[in-house]
């Protein structure tokens, strides 16, 4: 590991201000930045420890009716989200999510605003022994598109062959974003020039021609708090995660389904897909298929043929495309489940 | 051209372990590997002009990054404070094992993935691979040395031993640092993915499929797992199996 500075911010604005280069870090939980310092992935010549800055707090947006959404300081760790009674019960989505990710330790560590800039767990951007990775040096190539890309993406990938300087095939590993992505939370941040509102779908970013930018967040900005709207999903959702071991092992594909139910029928969905781009995968017209229909498997099945639209595997992934259609009817045959179970008086037999 | 940091080092740097720059004393020509090197290297770029001053801006480059920055830290380990000043780079893990003497908590994988390293932090387990020490400054540390009351071992040592818990040991620190930390979390009603899928979330009560699961972020080479489980299940007071 490279030698580096410490510094402990005390205030956003001297964080911020102390993050005056590219070669400056914000430190939170640390579990993915230390563990990539160490692999000389990552080789800040300066940390600004930013876990005593007050973004500690989950508090509710107060509204014209009593839900009104919820505010998650940046510094929340994701075993504190978890478990925190208006997240169990509003949004059991997201608890399900964080609580399917890491370990109980590192859950302990892991901020929000971390797990929102977790990077990729591809092999060939871990392992500085691989040269060819436009994420890790930009315009050397890409190792996974020809390589082991059983962890890769499906959708949205950047594949222009392995010589490319734009080829990207990386996935986003976190499963909070993906629950993120189907609650349609907002990201706040602030910078030198102030403060700004970042809308999930448009924070993590598809690796277009710069596949080292992960998201569109600027060097020196700082998350400092992550936003719910208000809670529409709450009794009908789930979150499914296919992996190699049933616990403690990033996803090969997972699911994050919401229903908004009304009177036997899908008012509105929200449907993302975790562990096949580079980005959690929001499915819109998925969304827009599922809205005014009765839950039924076929339903489900046309919702999932559409999330998959234009899937593209590779030679040890193409497996994703069918688990992800699979999973996705049953993340969704699942999350309409909740109602008739939580509703035993209700329409639905 | 990739330099050794040391290579760029003024000739009279102390800094020389392996005694390279010494001069030789069999009677072969005298040079220092340090200042061959210089040498070499400033003529292997060719007398362009302008390289000196690029040498220069490189050196100072590399200057700020090989050298250590030191940190001032307090932590209070086992309820014992101690002052430390580290290189920044230092892990919790380190601090307590190469500059505490605690090697109680053990350094498996060194990057989160095997839990040997769980202590706990202000009463929470966390792997203290991936915890800056510098980070952790003023929190209340506690190693599997801090668990046993004198004599007394703790319950959750004890029930280790009742139930044979352990083969090698290498991992029994941090799985029983790990265990310490989830009957507490248990009493507070936290909960895991199990938790959902077995719709207990209410009040998730510890059966075997709950603590495997959140056994899970500690590894056993040997496989003692049935072992581990029936330990932390007894510890939790519970009786047969769950």
């Amino acid at each position: 590991m490279n030698p580096f500075s410490y510094t402990r911010a005390t205030s956003a604005d001297q964080a911020i201000h102390a993050v005056a280069g590219k070669a400056s870090k914000y430190l939170g939980g640390g579990t993915n930045l230390i563990d990539l310092m160490k692999l000389n992935v990552e080789a800040p010549t300066s940390l600004v420890d930013i876990t005593r800055l007050d973004l500690t707090r989950i508090e509710d947006i107060p509204g014209p009716s009593s839900s009104g959404g919820i505010l998650i300081g940046a510094l929340v760790r994701n075993s504190e989200l978890a478990n925190d009674r208006r997240i169990v019960e509003n949004y059991p989505l997201l608890s399900q999510a964080l609580l399917s990710g890491a370990s109980p330790q590192l859950r302990n560590m892991a901020t929000t605003g971390g797990n929102l800039l977790q990077r990729t767990r591809c092999y060939y951007f871990m392992d500085t022994a691989f040269t060819a990775c436009n994420k890790r040096a930009p315009g050397s190539g890409c190792a996974a598109i020809e390589g082991v890309n059983r962890i890769h993406a499906i959708l949205g990938q950047n594949d222009r062959g392995p010589k490319s300087g734009e080829t990207c095939i990386a996935t986003n590993p976190s499963d909070m974003n993906v629950a993120l992505a189907a609650l349609g939370a907002t990201v706040h941040v602030q910078g030198p020039k102030g403060k700004r509102a970042i809308h999930i779908s448009e924070f993590h970013r598809l690796p277009g021609s710069t596949p080292q930018d992960d998201t569109t967040l600027k060097f020196d900005e700082l998350i400092t708090h992550v936003e719910l709207p208000s809670p529409v999903f709450a009794k009908n959702s789930w979150y499914q995660k296919v992996r190699d071991r049933q616990s403690y092992a990033f996803a090969l594909i997972s699911v994050a389904a919401g229903l908004e139910m009304t009177v036997g029928k899908i008012k509105t969905a929200g449907l993302a897909l975790g562990g096949v781009a580079h980005k959690p995968w929001r499915c819109s017209e998925a969304e827009k298929s599922l809205a005014g229909a009765a839950p039924s498997p076929d339903v489900f099945r046309k919702a999932a043929d559409l999330a998959l639209a234009g899937a593209k595997g590779y030679e040890h992934n193409a497996f994703k495309i069918e688990l992800a259609r699979q999973n996705i009817v049953r993340a969704l045959t699942l999350a309409a489940h909740e109602t008739q179970s939580s509703n035993e008086a209700g329409a639905q037999g | 051209m990739s330099r050794a940091p040391c290579e760029l080092d003024d000739v009279d740097d102390p800094i020389d372990p392996a005694g390279f720059g010494s001069p030789a004393t069999d009677g072969e020509p005298t040079f220092s590997r340090r200042s061959f090197v210089k040498t070499s290297g400033i003529l292997g770029v060719g007398a362009v002009a302008g390289i000196p001053r690029l040498m220069e801006a490189e050196t100072a480059r590399r200057v700020t990054q090989t050298a250590p920055q030191m940190f001032e830290i307090d932590l209070t380990v086992n309820g014992k404070p101690q002052k430390l000043t580290l290189d920044t780079r230092t892990t919790l893990l380190d601090a307590l094992r190469e500059h505490l003497d605690l090697t109680g908590s053990k350094k498996g994988c060194d990057h989160g993935q095997c839990g040997a390293c769980t202590v706990l932090v202000n009463g929470r387990r966390v792997n203290s691979c991936l915890t800056l020490a510098a980070s952790a400054s003023g929190s209340q540390v506690v190693t599997i040395e801090g668990l046993a009351n004198g004599e007394n071992l703790s319950p959750v040592q004890a029930a280790f031993l009742d139930h044979d818990g352990f083969q090698c040991g290498y991992c029994t620190p941090g799985q029983i640092c790990s265990a310490t930390a989830l009957l507490e979390e248990s009493k507070h009603g936290q909960l895991s993915q199990v938790s959902w899928r077995s719709g207990e979330t209410a009040t998730p009560r510890l059966s075997d499929p709950e603590i495997r699961e959140r056994m899970s972020g500690n590894l056993c080479r040997c496989g003692a797992y049935p072992n581990i489980v029936a330990s932390v299940r007894a510890a939790a007071g519970g009786g047969g199996e769950a």
